[in-house]
């Protein structure tokens, strides 16, 4: 049995059962899986922990899962030292979180692998969401695994490779004509309509504990030590929630000392409704009509944002957003330096970080953490149009003719 | 009956028009304001809908057609 004890509003406090509710039904603000964390503190140790799988699985005592889990290779992806970058940037203790190096290339594995775990011990024999193709692929590979059937919602218009990443899992696979904000309006019905196990709305407080295994991971691969700093993508603002969430549990579990760790979140300036918020010194995180090339973080009303604003603020971190041009040079810095190819919320954070320590607010001796969340084959079309390769004929001569060799 | 979780957000021109006062009475809708955040600038208002499926759907429109915001009480469902 696992340790969680019930699901909480994050704003009135109100519990319930742990059952497939994402909202409370009071204030309709989003719930949150709470623990018994006197008995995880018995029952956990650096130890245990160490001697578990090689992957998100050996948190599985502070996961709130009861049985087998699904499970199809997710996790301990490598912290890598970044001395490259670090030197382009001026920073001496960079490290990049590499999830890029998960089943279906993206962080989404760590949350899709405890949401379908859940959905199968619920009873449910179908699950849903609805995704601009990261979460979509994952889920309908977890889906398959789990042998329940998938249905995955994507609007038209998105990149080709994303939905042949989607389609070899063969889940019903529906792409949705229309705006952006119709695919979410439909969705929010079928939801109400359909008793399945929606990943990312009644599946979603557990769902969102699958994230934290990433804050887990980067502080036991820093020899058990949380980051001054870290740096991450926000779309909903989940993700950015849940790696302080992750810090903050080791911290009161005695794996970790306390934790002084600043969360700077980052997002693409053609959808930066948490950053705009920031920088405004406001607690209202008010929706905009997403524009921009990082379509896998283009999230206009966060459900998080909210708090991922105030773990920005009470963490002494910050928030920054960049431009397209920012993104796609981002991304080559970091493939150029590190050799690692990120999708273009990879961009976002890179760039992000680039601005951050420019800036100042991140200063040369602190352990930084980048978390690139998502592979760059998922959207190489950005790229593509700046490949230019030397043309030469299958000879000696036109290599060198052609080099100035 | 349905009933739909909904946030509403306002523009500034629009603070000042009791909206939602009139959504209940044209359209035969239940509304029932469980969370808001209004100042002069702009505001949000998160309520249960409550009615037939096409007047909840008719007056969606029109408090859209008004310039008015309107997301599912949960956030964006669309995630990457």
């Amino acid at each position: 049995m696992s340790y969680a004890i019930a699901l909480r509003c994050r704003k009135c406090g109100r519990e319930y059962p742990l059952e497939p509710l994402n909202l409370c039904d009071f204030c309709f603000s989003p719930l949150e899986v709470s623990y018994d964390y006197k008995s995880i503190a018995k029952a956990v140790s650096r130890e245990k922990i160490i001697e578990g799988p090689p992957s998100m699985w050996r948190y599985k005592d502070l996961l709130p899962v009861d049985g087998d889990v699904v499970d199809i290779g997710t996790g301990f992806t490598p912290l890598v030292k970044a001395n490259n970058l670090g030197q382009e940037l001026g920073l001496e203790k960079l490290y990049i979180k590499n999830d890029c190096l998960n089943p279906t290339y993206s962080f989404k594995d760590r949350v899709v692998s405890v949401a379908i775990t859940k959905a199968r011990e619920f009873g449910f024999d179908t699950v849903a969401c609805a995704s601009t193709g990261n979460l979509a692929a994952s889920v309908a590979a977890h889906a398959a695994k789990a042998n329940i059937k998938s249905y995955v919602f994507v609007p038209s218009d998105v990149e080709p490779g994303k939905l042949t990443g989607i389609a070899i899992y063969n889940p019903v696979l529906v792409t949705v004509e229309g705006s952006y904000d119709d695919v979410n309006r439909l969705c929010s019905q079928l939801a109400q309509r359909y008793n399945w196990g929606f990943i990312n709305i009644n599946l979603r407080p557990y769902y969102a504990e699958g994230s934290k295994t990433l804050g887990y991971e980067v502080a036991e691969q820093l020899g058990w030590l949380a980051p001054d700093c870290v740096v991450a993508p926000a779309a909903s603002g989940l993700l950015f929630t849940r790696i302080w969430k992750s810090l903050d549990e080791l911290s009161m579990l005695g794996l970790i000392q306390p934790v002084n760790t600043h969360m700077y979140l980052t997002q693409a300036a053609g959808c930066s409704p948490i950053v705009n918020a920031f920088q405004a010194g406001i607690l209202q995180v008010h929706p905009v009509k997403p524009n921009t090339i990082a379509k896998s973080i283009a999230v206009g009303n966060p459900a998080d944002g909210y708090y991922a604003l105030r773990v920005a603020r009470q963490s002494g971190g910050g928030a920054c957003a960049v431009t397209d041009e920012e993104v796609v040079e981002g991304m080559k810095l970091l493939a150029e330096t590190e050799g690692i190819f990120a999708e273009t919320a990879g961009g976002v954070v890179i760039a992000g970080l680039k601005k951050l320590v420019s800036s100042r607010l991140i200063k040369k001796s602190e352990l930084t953490v980048a978390f690139i969340t998502g592979a760059g084959l998922k959207t190489q079309e950005v790229i593509a149009q700046g490949v230019h390769p030397f043309v030469i004929q299958p000879n000696l001569e036109s290599f060198e003719e052609v080099l100035g060799k | 009956m349905v009933k739909r979780r909904v946030k509403f957000t306002f523009p500034p021109e629009l603070i000042k028009e009791p909206i939602i006062y009139k959504l209940g009475q044209q359209f035969e809708v239940v509304t029932n304001i469980r969370r808001a955040d209004i100042n002069g600038d702009k505001g949000w208002v998160v309520l249960e809908l409550e009615g037939k499926g096409e007047d909840i759907e008719r007056g969606i429109v029109w408090v859209t057609g008004k310039g008015v915001r309107v997301d599912p009480a949960i956030g964006d469902i669309v995630e990457g």
